[in-house]
Order: structure tokens, then sequence, then C-alpha cells
């Protein structure tokens, strides 16, 4: 059968199960979009490409599978850049199709011709550029084995005019993935397994430092066994939120720089740290010197890059997490670790003080009350995707997470103007879930046009704009640091609710503790996307703070009530 | 300094993605050769870097991670042969001329163009020996010099070839609906 380049395109990914494509139209893409006319994709226009890649993300990270971008060359494609390095931080499988001038004048700065594929190339897990349509069906297959498998990140395809005009003969089972073939390493071998069964089942006081790796391996089972097994207490990375239920007793909570303190002071107390699927973040380690010292450490991990990158280990597993931990679970001896987590538990202090629920309403309205009356209002069941800065860390600190995919936020990029198309995206993956974009008002009015995105496809999301004037965590830094110099962190933002009923959304301020229930309630019945302006406490800060490359047991604690990291005004 | 051999796929761009990613782990480069072997589709490269065995390794990982690089290896600690190739123009007149032929012999280099004014010499050998010619030439005027950088090999029975083509990997697919 012949086909256009555009034709085999489309008929490509129709075959590799996507239905979406987020995506921006041009020049250099047109024959694209007008086969995409006539497929069964449903593309979704966004208003700005970094928007079209940040939905592709949370489509992925929502689902489990793979997200699909789209934009036109030169223009188009450079504003991908920070939605695929966002995915590549945070190794989410995207894939990104850019129109690309014709293969004839390439090289030629002919218009919106730039160089796409040598702008992503550290930014990518792997790009190409396809010239001819007879290329263009093995280049896609590729680019999604690549995307997901090993490690995932974003593969970006660059697809000339020509490439798109020409016609090909189309087969599906002659186009078949043809990759360079692979040395097969043996990843670890019998002795080092041995070692770490023998520090494993011979600490007295160990650790899991599990990550996202977890969910991405998609090994949440194999974990609840290796855990139950070994009686381990678990700490989370922020991205690794999700990958074992918050409720569980073992589960402490989140490590690192803003990570609960009974934790970070568990890390440093403990004799065997078990990291899985996670990679030592600056964020999460603090000062190399005195991480961990007493404790020996082994890391389950499928990047063999990763190893020894930060934290020199006494076992490295290289493999899937899944694997890794069903290999290791017959092996583990169950022991009583009582003794154990009875310390940690006193680390913890008082839970009935620290609880945020109990305390009084003074009138205030704080950011973490917010967050935690969303979690108790939704039952911390749905997703929540979070942009960057203060309410991240209190979303990942008063949202208890149960289930995996559920919290979706840019970790290792740290990308602000990340939630709001994220979570377009999550409700794509998850048209039936409960989605709620959780954004300060500095993140939000990075990306806020994508609210045009959310009316024209008429879909049903809750955004909380956690609102205090600031860019409230670098304040928080300039608080602490900079002699509290507020420079270029005080922000002035529109009328949240004018502008959302601009865009024909409703919109709710809310300025008091007791409107946050009953608002939060209201906007979940509503069968429309609602946008919630919680108008918080302008100068909170997010408590325990670790400072940039201080020891992780050294934190900044809330003054007065060090329990209480949440505000209160006692 | 650490020593790295890599076999890629021979096709443009490569190289600019070995150099990219060393450029992105912070790792200078001191010499990068490349070449086709003896299979046209795969090329071989030596990779010095100035680095210690911890960044090798991490040089060496995440080399084989870029889809285009089939397997990468640091060699430093194995038995090498080293070789490296340079060609020198050398001031020479009709006095030093003989002066030179003795220490060209010396080095076991060859003289492969004569002029007037210079000779080239073309020596090869390792980085030392390389070195220790060129600075014994020196005070004769070393007009010009071109220098292949470092090829290295494992020694005898030490074996580094590349993976062999597996059949064709759709089984691998995934699809883009995930776990729904």
């Amino acid at each position: 059968m012949k086909l256009t380049g555009a034709e085999i395109l489309c008929e490509s990914l129709t075959r590799l199960g996507v239905r979406e494509i987020f995506g921006y139209p041009g020049g250099a893409i047109l024959p694209v979009y007008d086969a995409l006319g006539k497929s069964k994709l449903h593309h979704i226009l966004v208003r700005h490409e970094q928007g079209a890649t940040h939905m592709a993300d949370g489509y992925a990270r929502a689902s489990g599978g793979i997200g699909v971008a789209m934009a036109t060359s030169g223009p188009g494609a450079t504003n991908m850049v920070t939605g695929i390095a966002t995915a590549m931080l945070d190794s989410s499988p995207v894939v990104c199709i850019t129109g690309q001038v014709s293969s004839k004048v390439l090289g030629s700065d002919a218009f919106q011709e730039i160089d796409i594929t040598g702008i992503t190339m550290p930014i990518t897990k792997h790009n190409v550029v396809v010239t001819r349509a007879g290329d263009i069906a093995r280049t896609i297959r590729e680019a999604f084995v690549i995307a997901k498998s090993g490690r995932p990140g974003p593969v970006l395809v660059d697809v000339t005019k020509d490439a798109q005009q020409g016609s090909a003969e189309f087969d599906w089972e002659t186009c078949a993935p043809k990759l360079p073939p692979k040395r097969i390493r043996n990843n670890h071998d019998q002795a080092e397994f041995d070692r770490a069964v023998e520090m494993l089942n011979t600490a007295k006081r160990p650790l899991i430092l599990a990550g996202h790796g977890i969910m991405v391996s998609g090994a949440m089972r194999a974990f609840e066994q290796f855990v139950r097994a070994g009686n381990y207490p678990v700490a989370m990375t922020l991205l690794g939120i999700g990958c074992f239920p918050a409720k569980d007793p073992l589960n402490l909570g989140m490590m690192g720089m803003h990570g609960e303190a009974w934790v970070n002071n568990a890390i440093q107390e403990a004799d065997l740290l078990i990291a899985v699927g996670m990679r030592f973040d600056d964020r999460v380690t603090g000062d190399l010197r005195t991480y961990a010292k007493s404790a020996r450490k082994i890391h389950i991990e499928i990047d063999r890059a990763e190893i020894n990158k930060n934290v020199k280990v006494d076992a490295a597993l290289v493999g899937d997490a899944r694997e890794v931990l069903e290999k290791l679970v017959p092996h583990i001896q169950t022991r009583d670790r009582s003794a154990w987590i009875r310390h940690i538990n006193e680390l913890k202090g008082d839970s009935a003080v620290r609880d945020i629920q109990s305390l009084p309403d003074t009138g205030h309205l704080y950011a973490a009350h917010v967050i935690n009356d969303l979690w108790k209002e939704t039952r911390g069941e749905a997703i929540v995707v979070t942009d960057v800065g203060q309410h991240q860390m209190w979303e990942a600190q008063y949202y208890h997470h149960d289930r995996p995919r559920t919290l979706i936020t840019s970790g290792g990029l740290g990308t602000m103007g990340f939630a709001l198309p994220a979570a377009i995206g999550a409700k794509f993956a998850k048209p039936d879930a409960e989605v709620w974009a959780v954004v300060g008002d500095g993140g939000f009015q990075m990306t806020m046009s994508e609210l045009a995105t959310i009316v024209q496809e008429k879909i049903n999301l809750k955004i909380a704009i956690i609102n205090n004037g600031y860019l409230g965590m670098v304040r928080q830094w300039q608080e602490f640091f900079y002699d509290k110099r507020y420079v270029a962190t005080p922000l002035v933002a529109p009328d949240f609710v004018a502008l959302a009923n601009a865009f024909g959304i409703r919109g709710e301020r809310i300025t008091t503790r007791a409107e946050v229930t009953p608002t939060i309630r209201a906007a979940r019945e509503s069968g429309e996307t609602v946008l919630l302006d919680f108008r918080v406490e302008q100068e909170d800060s997010v408590y325990p703070m670790v400072a940039a490359g201080a020891s992780l047991n050294d934190m900044i604690r809330r003054p007065h009530s060090p329990l209480v990291e949440t505000a209160s005004d006692t | 300094m650490q020593t790295l051999v890599a076999y890629v796929e021979n096709k443009p761009g490569v190289l600019n993605r070995v150099a990219s990613l060393a450029r992105r782990l912070a790792i200078n480069i001191d010499s990068l050769t490349v070449g086709p072997t003896e299979n046209e589709e795969i090329a071989r490269m030596t990779i010095v870097a100035h680095t210690d065995e911890r960044g090798a390794h991490r040089l060496e990982a995440s080399l084989e991670k870029l889809v285009d690089v089939l397997l990468a290896e640091n060699i430093s600690d194995r038995a090498l042969l080293e070789r490296d190739l340079a060609l020198i123009k050398v001031a020479a007149d009709q006095q030093n001329r003989p002066h030179l032929m003795e220490l060209i012999k010396v080095f076991r280099a060859r003289v492969v163009d004569v002029a007037p004014e210079s000779l080239i010499i073309e020596v090869s050998g390792t980085v030392d020996k390389i070195d220790g010619l060129l600075e014994v030439l020196r005070p004769f005027g070393v007009l010009e010099m071109a220098r292949t950088g470092r090829i290295s090999m494992t020694r005898g029975s030490d074996l580094l070839q590349p993976p062999v083509p597996q059949p064709e990997s759709s089984a691998l697919e995934p699809t883009s609906s995930g776990v729904k």
C-alpha cells in the first residue's frame, strides 16, 4: 500500500496505540496535520509548544505509557526544549515529533529552520532526523522502543517536509524496529548479589530509599513483598511518592531537603541504606561528606551510569527494579525491627501535636492546611499534579498518596509552569480520575494560557492556586540566606477569578480556612473545570529545611514549634 | 588519564554525540580517534580522557546508553598496545641534515618528504616516543606537525569485539495506552 510520509506517520502512531497527540501546527508540519485530520487520532491544540511537551509528559506519567507531542520546525521546536528537558531529568517516556524544512534546503538557514536535533542532543535519550518517507514508520517504532525501554526518556523525531510529502510503500511487517546491537552485560555477579543478601539479613538499622524507578519498573508488588519480608522501614524521594502506600506504618514519608525530620535523622543513623530506583540527587543527600556515614549501601538501579556517581555503594545490583527485587525476596530473612522502628517513631515526636488538623483555626489561611484539607476531602484518591516551589513541597508533606502515579511533579529539572499542562495530559490519560493541578501564583502565570486548551477540549480539571503573592520558595531562600532582601520575588498577579471567567471557567477566591473544605467540595461536585484561588499567608516557609550543601541532619526547623512543621500561630 | 574503546555505528552524527556527552559530563578529552572496522557499518573509537577511574566508569556507562554506541569499555588497567602517528615538518638545511638523519634513525622514524629547506618525518609509536622525538627536533625548528591521537588495543587473547546483531526488536514495542 502506497502512502505519503504524513499518512505513514499517522498510521504508525495509530498502530502503536496512540490516541491523543498534543501539538501546535505550522508550515513545516502541515502535511502531517492534513493526514491527522483524516485519521482517528485526537489532536489537542495547545497554546504553546512547551505546554504540549508537558501534557505528553503528564500523560505518560499518569498512564505508564508514552506521551506524544508535535510541533512545527524552528520556534515550534525550540519551544519544546524545556518540556523535553523536564521529561529527560525525570525519565519520562515522551515522543516529540517536529516538522523540519525540506531536506533539499537543510543547512541553508531556510525560513523556520533550526537544528533541533543538535539543540536537543543532550536533553533527549535519542533523537533523529528523517528525510525519506520510507524511513518514517521504522523510525517512529524505534522511537517508541527507545523511549520506554531501560531507563525511559524523551525521543525527538524531526521529519523533513519532503519526507512527509513523499510517498512510500507501507508495510507494517517489514518495518519493525532495527536498533543497533548492544553488548549484553552481566549486570551483577553472584558474589555481589550474595554480599547484598548478607547485608540485608544482618543489618540492625536498615532503611529503604524508594525512588521513581519502582513505579517506572512497575515493581510495586515486588517492592511490597520485599518490604514485608525484611520488615524494612521506607523513606521516599519526591518522585517515589506513591510507590508504597503512605498509610502503611512502615512508610516514614519523604526524605531530603524538605523531607520529614525523622526521615533525615533515620537516614543518618541507619546502618544499611537500600536505594531502589533512585539516584542520590543532591536534594536528597545534602552534604555528601556527612551523608549516612554509619550505613553500608546497596543500590538497585537500572542505569549503570548512576552507580557510584554521587554516593559510593557497597553493593550495586544493576537491573530492572522489579526483576532484582523478585530475585532478592526469597533470600530475605524476616527480622524483628521493633527496636529500630520504635526509635524512629520516637524521632517523630508526639503525633497528636503534629497533626495539623487539630490545630485551632486562627483566622489565617495556610497552604499546608489547604493541601491537607484537599487530601481529606478527596480521600487521597485524586491525581495531583504540582508545579515547583513551596506548594510542591507542602503537597509532598500534607497530601498522603497511597497509590502509584497519583503525584505528578517535575522533580529533577524543577520546571515552573509544569502543573497546568501536565494536569491536562494526566486528565487525558485518566479521563475518569479526579485530577487537581496544585500550582503557585508564579508558576501558574508561566503557562496559564493553557486554560484555553481546557475550555476548547471541554475537560474537567480542578485547579488550586496557592497564591501568596511571592515567588515563595525563592523568597524563603532570601529570608533564610539573604537577610530578607526580597529582590524580584514580590509578584503582581491578575485577578485569577476574573481571568478564569474571561476564559469561560468558573473561579472562586478563598481567604479563610473555614471556606476551604466547602469550596473544595463544591468544586469536586461540579462537572466542569473550576479554578480556586487560595489567598494564603504571604511569608510562610516550608519546614524543615536542609540548606543547600548542609548535612542532612542539619535542619532548619519551624521556630517555636518544631514538631508542627506547618504554620500555627503559637 | 583513562583509555576507553568504543564500537559505534559508522554513520554521521555519532562522533558529535560522543563528544557532546563527554562535554556534558565535564570530562575533558585528551584525544579521540575514530576509524572504520573490518565491518564497514561499525567504527571503533579510542578515547583518552582526563579523568579518574570513577569518571571513566561514568563515561563508559553513559556512552553505552547512547543508541548508536554498541559497546564502550575502559581498558586502562589492561595490557595494551598503544600507538600514535605523527607527521612532523622540520626545518633542515644542508648542514644539519646529516645530524637530523641520525636522530631519525635512532627513533626508528622515516623521512617521507624532502624539500630544500625542510623534511617531513613520519613516526609512529607510543605517545612518549613521539614526544621524545619532538623534543630533540625542536632545536632544528618544527614548522608544522599533525598527530593522529592514540589508538589502543588489548594484547593477546584479551579480545574486544563488537556485539553481533540481534533479531529485530519488535517484541520490545510498547503501546502508548500503557497500564490502563
